[in-house]
């Protein structure tokens, strides 16, 4: 069934190579080079796609990253699949598959294409207008909104590829390696810069590497056997590297460039293992030189969607470069010279040129003339008024235009074609240029927007800039390198320049047609199927900026972005609102240009390298005792040490009750040490806590809570003091980095006559925890000469001991209730510590225990935890922590916000106890209090922060803030649930031990 | 992202650095003398301008020092570092 539609043998495609591929399950043949558009059109397929809204047939467009339509999934249900890739970019490998999308069961019969006929049913901001009532339903519509819409299919297997980063530092990025790009790169690295020249093709050149237009010479060459000349010298340019099949993505400020560099992708499957399929450049360039090219208009006109109606351009590429006719009877449509350069390029090559259509008037450049010596006849002053052709175009409509280019005239003349070339004119490709914060002005003559104030050291070149023929592109681009790197002279200089002149071009940005605007199909933006039509409708009712209107009819919004059909929109509204384009603006081009994988952005970071994570010395112990992790900020922390297949809830009760009845053994290593020096670091602990520190004794431990400076609580942690000049802070584990960066701004910005020096080292100890009433008994196991006597080592205090040869600091603190011992010694012997406490416990059931048991324990003593129980709303007060605040102390951080007449209101919600009125009840963590139930809408109150059933207790304990909680000792309150309501009554928070008897037991 | 000039450590990446917030702000040395309205003024009062802003800056993951930077936060240019503690020169 396929044709082939090959014309002549291109040096681009290896026709030595044969390379077969399935296109929606038939296999057709290409050439070595060729993408899949191009294969395909070689085999005469056009129809590749539907569209978005009214599934209609859509063939290929363009040549290049900017093609709406013809986007396809790419080797289907396999793990490397990947949907919405551009047929125009993609090269062909042998056996590669590739699929249409967004149609259903075919692309040849897609059921969607019924929208089609209901489009006048279906106007802009038909989805937002119709599925808005009534509000319940939304679900039921999104369900079938959501399957009707969508591209291709995301891939639901492990990707086996590999993805990479590398940072380059260079100092002149040329971005585009056509012919400006080419040239700027050699002269930027012939004069001693470092320059990195990038280009999203597999060849150097652009398009004027496929240029043999007999008329645009340099020097007397042909343009592209100059320019190929120049390609060659490069290769022994020191200083230069070159990447093709590499698309800049996003240009940030400071010249920060990340571009994708495709390794693997035109690659046969078993060539592509074990390689870095795609690698993200992070550019650092002093100086950045874009030369990223123009992209061709289409135009706006009834039916100019179908299947072989094709940009002019792309038609000229696929025949020079890539040696294939994109139909056997072809018509150009043109605003401007460029389709004639088109049709003589494939009169060369023997592709029949019908007609060239053209809506200026007549006027006789060299160029006409040689169009009219080839037979080709031209229309001059008529536009395309409808085509006709489901899946294929067949034939277009043309009548004359009349003078003011608003209506069309006399007879309607109908001609036969496969294959329509529209030129539209040119539009820089300014993306890059504008997401590095630099802004664009108007040219009201060209109807471009073109590069204007810089926002870094950067030039734009070539016709990105708005230069489209070849003499000017060079004149200009001669002397912006000379000025832009500083040198006196390029080696392209005393080049001489032919090339044919254009003459002027006609705008009209919506064509006009026979039938009246409501009855045509003039497509803006091909891929989201937004019309001349829907454009109008949004201004009508009432959207006026560009951003808007873009969003109201999805004018843009495609995977493309809108490449092609932006600047129509633009013109569409400035004509219809009269306004000039330029006081319009643009919409925003955001960055990727092109749509980049999840695996380039990520690259390495995937599996275990995802987050960084810390294990302490005894998580080897842990691990073999097959205890359960947890993450608490990036350690992974035991949670509990499940036994003979015991639940979480069974390991916890059972370690709560040994660590209160015999002995526990918690690895403590994760929480934030920071060591402190200094002749003032008694006055900086008086000035970051809120009690006071000035009389704490050496060798002494005293807790400490620390508040923001508007008086919630940041932080708390046992700070021992070592020496008269020199403690030892500890911090919550999630909190350590925090607590020290703030220590340190206020050190170096507030306080800098302060003596005081803060060094980490949370990393330098690692600790072990014993507690329980036979802690003691251990610890004299372990250090039989230690002194562990209350009088001698009392409640808060500090001893540094030896275990053998192993210095260790001990300090008798307690976070459980229990007599507890923190052990600390050097991080290597951490895990030789455990096991000696583990070996000496043995006879007194130590039992380790993990996070989950430790929060249990101290819920029993009503002891909070920062970032659980508070949570940057709370002051101490709040936490009936008043003890701990000094009334003495001048200032402290946060001491005058406790002052504030919003913290000072006596109906803050306020830490209490809860206790359930059935004891077997536990309450779920969040759930939200409230004292009224027949109310609706009722108040809640607060909400429960820590909730457990203590088994040393026998009933189940919570935490929770409450709304004037404090005064409400002994009140009932209700915790509605989704399926009952749980009676409570508020209590103590401190629910064991309210005496602290255990402490000195 | 911006390429910071740490004035401990020379040219360095944005993403060594962490953002602390309007400059020159200084802790009142006597608080407790504050009412509750130039309290909050210190405490939560910032202009966050479009324009040329002074702010402090810290070398969070380099040498851990706080300093100053001019920054026209339009454009994010970068018009001048100086150390903590020195006057601000003049642009």
């Amino acid at each position: 069934m396929s044709e082939n539609l090959r014309v002549k043998s291109s040096q681009y495609i290896d026709e030595t190579t044969r390379v077969s591929f399935k296109f929606n399950g038939t296999t057709y043949y290409g050439f070595k080079g060729d993408t899949l558009a191009s294969a395909l059109l070689a085999n005469n397929v056009h129809l590749v796609g539907r569209s978005f809204k009214y599934h209609r047939p859509r063939g290929i467009m363009t040549s290049g990253s900017e093609e709406p339509n013809a986007i396809v999934q790419i080797n289907p249900n396999t793990n490397r699949t990947e949907p919405n890739v551009r047929a125009t970019e993609v090269e062909i490998y042998e056996g590669m598959e590739a699929s249409s999308q967004n149609c259903w069961p075919s692309v040849n019969f897609d059921i969607g294409g019924i929208n089609n006929f209901l489009s006048p049913l279906l106007p802009a901001g038909f989805y937002y207008k119709t599925f808005m009532w009534p509000a319940s339903f939304w679900e039921k519509y999104e369900y079938f909104i959501r399957h009707s819409a969508g591209l291709g299919k995301s891939p639901t297997l492990k990707d086996p590829d590999i993805y990479d980063h590398r940072n380059i530092h260079c100092d002149v990025l040329v971005v585009g390696a056509g012919i400006s790009g080419i040239l700027a790169a050699k002269n930027a690295a012939k004069n001693n810069y470092k320059t990195l020249l990038l280009d999203e093709k597999n060849e150097l050149g652009g398009s004027t590497i496929y240029e043999n237009n007999e008329s645009n010479k340099i020097d007397n060459k042909i343009s592209s056997e100059w320019l190929k000349k120049e390609i060659e010298e490069l290769k022994n340019i020191k200083n230069l590297e070159i990447k093709t099949r590499t698309s800049v993505a996003a240009y940030h400020q400071y010249n920060y460039l990340l571009a994708r560099e495709n390794l693997t992708d035109h690659l046969e499957k078993k060539d592509k293992t074990n390689k870095i399929r795609q690698r993200l450049l992070k550019i650092r360039a002093k100086k950045v030189i874009l030369a990223t090219g123009a992209l061709e208009r289409p135009m706006v006109f009834n039916n100019n969607d179908r299947p072989g109606i094709m940009l002019s351009s792309a038609i000229k590429k696929y025949s020079d470069f890539y040696g294939v006719a994109c139909g056997r009877k072809i018509i150009f449509f043109t605003n401007n010279d460029s389709a004639y350069e088109s049709a003589l390029s494939l009169n060369d090559k023997g592709i029949k040129v019908e007609a060239v259509v053209d809506i200026r008037k007549q006027s006789e450049t060299n160029l006409e003339k040689r169009v009219i010596d080839a037979g080709i006849k031209i229309y001059w002053e008529h536009t395309v008024v409808d085509t006709s052709g489901y899946k294929r175009l067949n034939n277009v409509s043309i009548m004359k235009l009349s003078n003011d280019g608003t209506s069309v005239t006399g007879n309607k003349i109908s001609i036969s074609c496969d294959c329509l070339g529209v030129a539209g004119g040119w539009t820089p490709a300014v993306h890059l240029y504008t997401q590095s914060g630099s802004k664009l002005a108007f040219d009201e003559d060209k109807k471009i927007f073109i590069p204007n104030k810089n926002n870094s050291d950067q030039i734009s070149v070539g016709s990105c800039c708005g230069d489209f023929k070849l003499d000017e592109i060079l004149k200009n681009l001669n002397e912006k390198l000379k000025n832009f790197l500083d040198i006196n002279k390029t080696d392209f200089e005393n080049i001489t320049v032919n090339n044919d002149q254009e003459i002027s071009k006609r705008n009209i940005w919506l064509l006009p047609s026979d039938k009246a605007l409501g009855k045509t199909k003039p497509f803006v933006d091909y891929q989201n199927d937004a019309t001349a039509k829907d454009i109008k409708l949004a201004l009508r009712e009432g959207f006026r900026s560009i951003e808007h209107v873009k969003r109201y009819t999805t004018t843009g919004m495609g995977t493309d972005q809108g490449k092609l059909g932006n600047m129509h929109a633009l013109g569409i509204i400035a004509d219809t609102a009269g306004v000039k384009m330029g006081e319009l603006g643009t919409t925003t081009f955001r960055p990727p240009y092109t749509p980049l994988t999840f695996g380039t952005i990520v690259g390495r970071n995937v599996g275990k390298f995802f987050d960084i994570f810390r294990r302490t010395p005894m998580n080897d112990w842990h691990v073999e005792q097959k205890a359960e992790f947890e993450n608490v900020g990036q350690w992974k922390r035991a949670w509990y040490y499940p036994i003979n297949g015991e639940t979480m809830h069974q390991a916890v009760q059972r370690e709560s009750k040994a660590a209160r009845e015999s002995s526990g053994i918690l690895d403590a290593s994760t929480l934030g040490k920071i060591d402190i020096q200094g002749s003032d670091a008694s006055e900086f602990l008086n000035r970051v806590y809120t009690n006071a520190w000035s009389k704490l004794g050496i060798g002494k431990c005293r807790y400490g809570l620390m508040l923001n400076e508007d008086g919630m609580v940041y932080d708390d942690g046992v700070t021992t003091r070592l020496g008269e000049n020199h403690y030892l802070m500890t911090t919550t584990t999630g909190g350590a980095a925090n607590v020290l960066g703030k220590l340190e701004d206020y050190l170096q910005t507030e306080w800098p006559e302060l003596d005081v020096y803060l060094t980490s080292v949370t990393d330098q100890f690692a600790t072990a925890s014993l507690c329980g009433p036979n802690s003691k008994k251990i610890l004299k196991k372990i250090i039989p000469d230690l002194d562990l006597s209350d009088e001698n080592f009392p409640h808060m205090s500090f001893k540094e001991a030896k275990i053998g040869s192993i210095v260790c600091r001990i300090m008798r603190i307690s976070f459980t209730g229990e007599q507890s011992f923190e052990i600390n010694v050097q991080s290597s012997y951490g895990k030789d510590l455990w096991e000696k406490c583990i070996e000496a416990g043995k006879e007194f059931n130590i039992t380790p225990y993990g996070t989950e048991t430790m929060h249990l324990l101290r819920a029993e003593k009503g002891f909070i935890i920062v970032g659980q129980d508070t949570d940057g709303t709370m002051t101490p007060i709040d936490l009936q922590m008043d003890w701990i605040v000094s009334k003495k102390k001048y200032d402290f951080i946060g001491k005058r916000s406790l002052y504030r007449s919003d913290t000072m209101r006596e109906d803050r919600k306020q830490l209490v106890g809860l206790l359930t009125d059935d004891p077997k009840v536990v309450l779920e963590e969040g759930a939200q209090i409230v004292s009224e139930l027949n109310k609706n809408p009722v108040e809640m109150l607060g909400h429960v922060t820590s909730s457990y059933f203590s088994p040393n207790l026998n009933k189940s304990i919570a935490l929770a803030v409450v709304r004037g909680g404090k005064d409400m000792m002994g009140k009932k309150l209700f915790i509605p649930m989704e399926d009952k309501t749980i009676n409570v009554t508020v209590s103590n928070p401190v629910f064991f031990d309210q005496t602290n008897e255990r402490l000195n037991a | 992202m911006f390429v910071i000039n740490c004035p401990y450590c020379g040219e360095r990446d944005q993403q060594e650095f962490k953002a602390g917030g309007e400059a020159h702000i200084e802790r009142p040395k006597q608080p407790t003398e504050l009412s509750d309205d130039e309290w909050a003024e210190y405490l939560f009062m910032r202009k966050n301008i479009k324009g040329v802003q002074y702010e402090r800056w810290n070398h969070a993951h380099g040498c851990r020092k706080w300093f100053n930077m001019i920054r026209d936060t339009s454009n994010d240019e970068i018009k001048a570092i100086y150390k903590m503690g020195e006057k601000p020169p003049s642009i």
